[in-house]
């Protein structure tokens, strides 16, 4: 292991109302590793992916993102960031919604470039040659113009990743990308991520795609009841379950 | 037929001041009412919300034409004079705001949130994500409402002639009170604000099958 972990999370709680979601949730993800995150539907995998990026506020804990704490500000003593404040951290983090969430009024090569031009300050003509490069790496270089609702689903989630990967990003965040997507869409999407962890690139993927997960992840995160009640390389934890939990939440998911 | 032609250009003319005070009064209601709904929406602070709430409840509720009074005789009895013109752009313009903010508001508020997320997500700031993701998107929900406001602010732009501003029903009552060809001029007002109000509504329908709810 390399010696600050790109992404630390360290007693992460979360609550909303008086229900406690994330009870105390630790872990590193390592420049370059890849990180499956499942769970029963409820479990807090979203809040948890969520909380990363401060989409949620967390209740508590700590967040460090190459070293540098997210969502606070230290100096001269430490503050909950704005929104303001935070999006130069957000920037450094692509991330990726179940439902797509592409921007309707835009045109899909104008949905990957405002950000850089927005946010990285490129020019208007260099941030169309990255939209474009980043289109083509999920394949969707010939929808440059169409408008999202054009597109299928699974053309909406590539360019969805372009997106994300247009932020040249530190790390990839994936919220069950494949799960509002008809069965016949799943594939293509996944063959993208599949690409993109092949590059190298450090990811944290929330999935029920288990065969997937198995394939793609270094290590795979069980969350229940608050915590990660199970970790560890992909395939010793998905053949050997030490937790009754994990080895019926595994046996449901394979009907 | 003489009659008839000296009844039509008289109402023309007056036309003109009926389309003038729609335009500014229209122009005045959208700019406004998108800065309230904005500050309503966005200033994150509880009293601009109940300042803009207490702005659209004073001015939705109250007749149209206390409003007038109150903008034309009561401030000219406080020393304020202001021409029946500009008053009665002023008055339609601050009472479109009221209408148009809720409007708008309405188009903020069918935009799914994770728009917003993603956003904020790929590191725009909360300024930019207004400007460029919600605004755009809200107003496109807005338009096809914002035009049957157009159209209903030309018809009440008739009850500016209360406070003597010189457009078609103003115009059209004077001259009943010299000619008394009552029903002949009616009639011809009539037509003319049907004339104006076709093509408006024309394009309200064109707005509403382009950008109409579920589409944008
Ligand atoms: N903004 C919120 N307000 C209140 N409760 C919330 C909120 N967001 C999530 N929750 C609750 O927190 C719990 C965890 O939600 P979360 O979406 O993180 O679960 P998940 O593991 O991603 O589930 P799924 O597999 O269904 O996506 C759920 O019970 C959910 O109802
Ligand atoms: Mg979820």
């Amino acid at each position: 292991m390399t010696s600050t972990p790109l992404l630390s999370v360290r007693g992460l709680r979360k609550s909303f109302a008086n229900l406690d979601i994330l009870k105390g949730i630790d872990f590193d993800v390592a420049a370059g590793e890849k990180i499956a995150l499942i769970g029963p539907s409820g479990s807090g995998k979203s809040t948890c992916l969520r909380c990363v990026n401060y989409l949620e506020q967390p209740t508590a804990g700590e967040i460090f993102l190459d070293g540098t704490r997210v969502g606070v500000s230290t100096a001269p003593t430490a503050r909950a960031m704005s929104n303001r404040q935070l999006a130069p951290q957000r920037a450094q983090m692509g991330m990726v919604f179940q439902s797509f969430n592409l921007w309707p009024h835009l045109p899909v090569r104008e949905n990957v470039a405002i950000a850089a031009r927005m946010v990285q300050g490129l020019s208007r003509a260099e941030a169309d040659a990255l939209a474009e490069a980043m289109l083509a790496k999920v394949h969707m270089e010939h929808k440059c113009d169409a408008k999202p609702e054009q597109l299928s689903g699974g053309q909406q989630q590539r360019v969805a990743i372009a997106r994300a990967l247009a932020q040249r990003p530190k790390l990839m965040l994936f919220d069950e990308p494949t799960s509002a997507l008809d069965p016949e869409l799943v594939a293509e999407v996944l063959s993208v991520i599949h690409e993109l962890a092949d590059e190298g690139r450090t990811m944290l993927l929330v999935t029920h795609e288990i065969a997937f997960a198995r394939e793609v992840a270094d290590r795979i995160f069980f969350l229940d009841g608050g915590v990660i009640s199970e970790q560890g390389p992909a395939r010793d934890i998905l053949a050997n379950p030490n937790t009754d939990r994990l080895r019926s939440f595994l046996r449901q998911l394979a009907h | 037929m003489d009659i008839f032609w000296t009844i039509l250009i008289g109402l023309l003319t007056s036309a003109g001041i009926t389309v003038i005070v729609t335009i500014s009064a229209l122009f005045v209601a959208v700019i406004l009412g998108l800065a309230l709904a904005l500050l309503r929406e966005f200033s994150g602070k509880a009293w601009i919300r109940v300042a803009v709430d207490a702005y659209c409840e004073l001015f939705r509720n109250i007749p149209a034409l206390t409003h007038l009074f109150i903008i034309y005789f009561g401030l000219a009895s406080l020393g304020l004079r202001i021409a029946s013109v500009p008053a009665a752009i002023l008055g339609l313009g601050l009472i479109g705001a009221a209408i148009t903010c809720d409007i708008y508001r309405g188009g903020y508020a069918s935009l799914k949130r994770g728009q917003t997320e993603a956003a904020l997500a790929v590191g725009l700031t909360p300024w930019q994500t207004i400007m460029l993701i919600l605004t755009p998107q809200a107003l496109r929900v807005s338009l096809p409402p914002l035009g049957n406001y157009a159209l209903q602010l030309m018809k009440d732009t008739s009850i500016v002639s209360a406070i003597a501003a010189p457009e078609i029903m103003f115009q059209a009552r004077s001259m009943v009170t010299s000619s008394f060809q009552t029903t002949l001029i009616y009639a011809t007002a009539a037509v003319i604000y049907l004339v104006l109000s076709f093509p408006l509504a024309v394009l309200v329908r064109r707005l509403e099958t382009h950008f109409g709810q579920g589409r944008a």
